[in-house]
């Protein structure tokens, strides 16, 4: 393997970081050295949804992203959303409904959930499985996942409402 | 802060959340795939591309110069540190990487070293072995007469008393060779008004945990940190100590949580490789399987059931004769167990005078097969269920009322003899006919769309015997940490044996901490297995937490405190010491009672503590054109005694259904002269989303387990049981069609249409 190795830099979590990775290394692989396990490889194809990450406002598969596209955007991981300390809605509605079991794809559910109900407030049964089709689970806690969604986007409507 | 008892709060029965929900919905919670060590090397394997073969060389020079590589280890390499690199929790018969021959196309034969995965993945593409092929036996039922013989000779590990006999022998691919015996089926087939006899499939998938399986070694002085996704820590140090000729003291298991198991990550995987490796490279070494690598590691057993069965005119069974064919793969790893401990429920749960059984493991050279959600009981269950819908429609009776007739109740002899205790059989079935509506008429569909329904009904015998311990640490400040060596890989049990520790202190099940495996620091467990832990785990929990309570008691005794004084714990602490210090060590070891199955007739009164019960209720919708089969509605019903965590039960029984429904509807692994042709997610299809059936119901039967912590058993497998049948069954009597092998795909159910109306189906 020829090491080709460059700089790169942007903004994670809305902080901004700067280091030097290998050519070949993925944004897992660079996620995971920053101390950040939240996003995961499982299958390597990009059709789990485990190492889910948002670059730009877009989900993306991260282990079929290599880091070095990532330089000068921005990319925010799970361990963004309570960054304050506080339980995003989505997450509190998936600890309520019991929406996990050995929660390994429970970061990439919570993380497209929230791009779900940035797009649609208030989406039907039909729309999450459509939505959410791309993430799987094997302890197969869909429908505790669908009633998250569900119970998350009511909660979202409500204090918009209030 | 000080713990307050809250004696009068429930605490078992109660929904608590799982306690690890925070972590885990933040990404925080700790896996071994997110360690990292310092100094720590990255194993790739390299692996066999022939089924059998005898090693002609292994060329590792590429590899080793390639810059970045460590070192490059081959069996002889192992061989100069461990003399017989041999391990299995049955037989000694897994190399740590292959020596001499390999036995299927992907076993491990060299591993690379170095600090970048990437590097260590290149330089295991560059080594280049050579075999002399030899003949291979991929077919279970081939394998009782092939010429094609996977091992030399049987090596059985020690442990298990009726494999002793296998010992040495050689020219044979059976494993184990149970036999039940109890009546006279001869006598009884002869007599018997009717007599029906089919022979059912099960295919090879694999457990997919979403975190591949991973472990990593830490070499220490005449010592190692093992780092693992194990389910059984406790065998993992026994293992890995035998090998080394160590003392178990000098091996330390640790597992964090597990991003599933399944049964995959069971007895010793791969940590008999990074152990050794890391003893030889002298640093960390972390071996993480990618997806396809898992294709290659264990599985669930290929299966051939033939099922006979006797019945009279008043449709009661007789005779029941089980021949079992189980398809163990390249090593045996746990596969003599499920031969015999599924082996002996294969009657199904029936009340049958004359019954016998034949259950084999076989060795083949395909990738090995283990424990799989049900130890071996999904694929019986499948088998008998199928049959005896079978059997209902050969003497034209009721599907739910043939059944009701031959059920076991409560202390009638199961085919062992064991009387059977604490098994909701008959309510299980009545209920799921109750939630089916079943005596109403039924929409049966119109133009290409048939309509059809039927039920299943399984049970399991748990695996005994087996132990399990436990600590109970009572801090001076009342509040309470539990330590054992159950592994949380998301069925909640840190959350339910929690539940067990507050319910019996009188503390609040969320502000119990729990200890993780540790075999430093936690007790034994025999492993996280068969749905044993809730049973075993629950009782030796129970147990350490009463030892805690009466030394407590004991204290306030002490300090002069009245007989059930209702004084905080810190206070009767602080009366008794002055300040705040102290602890109460309430240690609990629970073994159940059990005699040994009769040489030959497989006989016994008490063959397990506990038996689950799991029934299946389906409605589907098959398009007649394509097929393809809509699933509009599956009912889930259990025996699980009293549920210590309600809504967790409900999770798993939905999710053991929904696996099951992958195993039954699409989930195969496609084989090519033992070449796994869809090792990948890509190819080989799991459940998501859009599988949901329609409408899932999970429904829990009201019942107690007597000698279960506080009324409660095992859950994790029991709803796997009836969902392959119950499919079967109603695809038949949507169209019809009658399939023997899974999985039930559309393709199949289509040439059975098509088979019907005597058309050809080109292909």
């Amino acid at each position: 393997m020829t090491e080709v190795r460059c700089d790169i830099a942007f903004t994670l979590n809305g902080a901004p970081v700067a280091l030097n990775i290998g050519g070949h290394e993925n944004i897992v692989d660079v996620l995971k050295r920053l101390g950040l396990s939240g996003a995961r490889e499982s299958c390597g194809q990009g059709l789990c949804g485990c190492c889910t990450v948002i670059i730009d406002g877009v989900a993306e598969s991260g282990c079929l992203t290599l880091a070095q596209l990532v330089d000068g955007r921005s990319v925010q991981t799970i361990e963004g959303l309570d960054a304050d300390g506080a339980l995003s809605p989505v997450q509190q509605a998936f600890i309520d409904a019991g929406a996990l079991q050995c929660g390994f794809c429970a970061p990439g559910f919570v993380l497209m959930s929230h791009q779900l109900l940035a797009a649609n407030p208030d989406p039907s049964e039909a729309e999450i499985r459509d939505y959410l089709s791309g993430n799987l689970c094997r302890c197969a806690t869909y429908p505790e996942i669908i009633k998250a969604v569900r119970l998350a986007a009511s909660r979202m409507r409500a204090a918009q409402a209030a | 802060m000080n713990e307050i008892r809250s004696i009068s709060a429930k605490q078992v029965g109660r929904d608590v959340p799982r306690l690890e929900s925070r972590q885990k919905v933040t990404g925080r919670a700790e896996y071994t795939h997110n360690i990292t060590l310092p100094g720590m090397l990255y194993a790739k394997l390299c692996r066999s591309t022939v089924a059998h073969g005898r090693i002609l060389s292994i060329d590792v020079s590429a590899a080793r110069d390639l810059p970045g590589v460590h070192a490059v280890y081959t069996g002889e390499t192992i061989r100069t540190l461990i003399a017989e690199p041999y391990f299995g929790p049955a037989f000694h018969d897994q190399p740590i990487l292959a020596i001499g021959k390999v036995h299927f196309v992907g076993e491990p034969i060299a591993v690379v070293l170095a600090a970048d995965p990437y590097v260590a993945a290149e330089a295991a593409q560059m080594i280049v072995a050579e075999y002399e092929e030899l003949p291979a036996v991929f077919d279970e039922v081939e394998a009782m007469t092939s010429a094609a013989i996977v091992h030399e000779t049987l090596k059985p590990a020690g442990t298990f008393a009726d494999l002793k006999h296998l010992s040495g022998k050689s020219n044979t691919n059976v494993a184990l060779d149970y036999q039940l015996r109890r009546g006279d089926t001869d006598a009884a087939f002869a007599a018997a008004e009717h007599v029906f006899e089919h022979e059912f499939h099960t295919q090879q998938v694999m457990h997919t945990p979403l975190e591949p399986m991973v472990s990593i070694a830490e070499p220490g002085d005449n010592c190692l940190t093992i780092y693992t996704a194990s389910q059984s820590p406790s065998f993992v140090c026994t293992e890995i100590a035998r090998l080394f000729g160590w003392r178990e003291n000098q091996v330390r298991v640790k597992v964090p949580y597990l991003g599933g198991g399944f049964g995959a990550k069971l007895y010793i995987k791969l940590e008999a490789l990074v152990a050794a490796a890391a003893m030889l490279a002298r640093r960390p070494v972390k071996l993480s399987l990618t997806m396809e690598e898992q294709f290659y590691t264990i599985t669930k057993h290929a299966s051939t059931f033939r099922i006979k069965s006797a019945v009279n005119k008043d449709g009661r069974i007789t005779a029941r004769r089980c021949e079992i064919f189980w398809n163990g793969g390249a090593f045996a790893d746990i596969g003599p167990r499920v031969t015999q401990k599924s082996g002996f429920t294969s009657p199904g749960p029936y009340d049958i005078d004359n019954v016998s059984v034949d259950s084999y493991a076989l060795y083949t050279n395909r990738p090995p097969a283990g424990a799989l959600r049900g130890f071996g009981i999904p694929q019986l269950v499948w088998a008998y269920e199928s049959h005896t819908d079978l059997l209902a429609r050969g003497i034209g009776m009721d599907a739910v009322e043939f059944r009701r007739r031959n059920l076991l109740r409560e202390g009638r002899p199961q085919a062992t003899g064991t009387l059977m205790h604490d098994a909701a059989i008959i309510e299980v079935l009545d209920k799921t006919a109750e939630l089916m509506n079943w005596t109403a008429p039924f929409e049966r569909g119109e133009g290409v769309i048939r309509r059809g329904r039927a039920i299943a009904i399984g049970f399991k015998a748990v695996v005994a015997p087996t132990t399990s311990g436990a600590i109970v640490n009572l801090s001076a400040d009342g509040s309470a940490a539990l330590y054992m060596s159950t592994v949380d890989m998301g069925q909640g049990s840190d959350t339910a044996m929690a539940q067990i520790v507050a319910e019996t202190l009188g503390l609040v099940a969320e502000r119990v901490k729990v200890v993780h495996p540790d075999t430093d620091v936690t007790p034994y467990d025999m492993a996280t297995l068969g749905s044993r832990s809730t049973f075993h785990m629950g009782n030796a929990v129970k147990l350490a937490s009463l030892h805690a309570l009466e030394q407590l008691g004991a204290m306030a005794r002490e300090v002069g405190l009245p007989e059930g004084t209702n004084y905080e714990i810190r206070d009767i602490f602080l009366k008794k010491y002055g300040m705040q210090a102290g602890n109460i060590i309430g240690v609990g070891s629970y073994v159940p009672p059990y005699t040994s199955p009769q040489k030959g007739t497989g006989l016994s009164d008490n063959v397990t503590p506990f038996w689950m019960v799991g029934a299946a209720g389906v409605e589907l919708s098959v398009d007649t054109e394509t097929g393809h089969v809509t699933i509009d509605r599956l009912i889930n019903v259990a025996d699980v005694g009293r549920p210590l965590n309600p809504a967790i039960v409900a999770t798993q029984l939905s999710g053991a259904a929904m696996m099951q429904l992958g195993f039954t509807l699409f989930e195969n692994m496609d084989l090519d002269h033992g070449q796994v042709t869809n090792a990948s997610l890509a190819d080989y299809k799991i459940p998501g989303m859009h599988d949901l059936p329609t409408v899932m119901d999970n429904v829990i039967v009201d019942n107690n387990q007597q000698n279960g912590p506080y009324g409660a058993k095992g859950v994790g497998e029991t709803a796997t049981f009836g969902v392959s049948p119950a499919i079967a069954n109603a695809i038949e009597d949507a169209v019809g069609v009658r399939l023997t092998s899974l999985p039930l795909t559309p393709e199949s159910v289509l040439r059975g249409i098509r088979a019907l109306r005597g058309e050809k189906l080109e292909g």
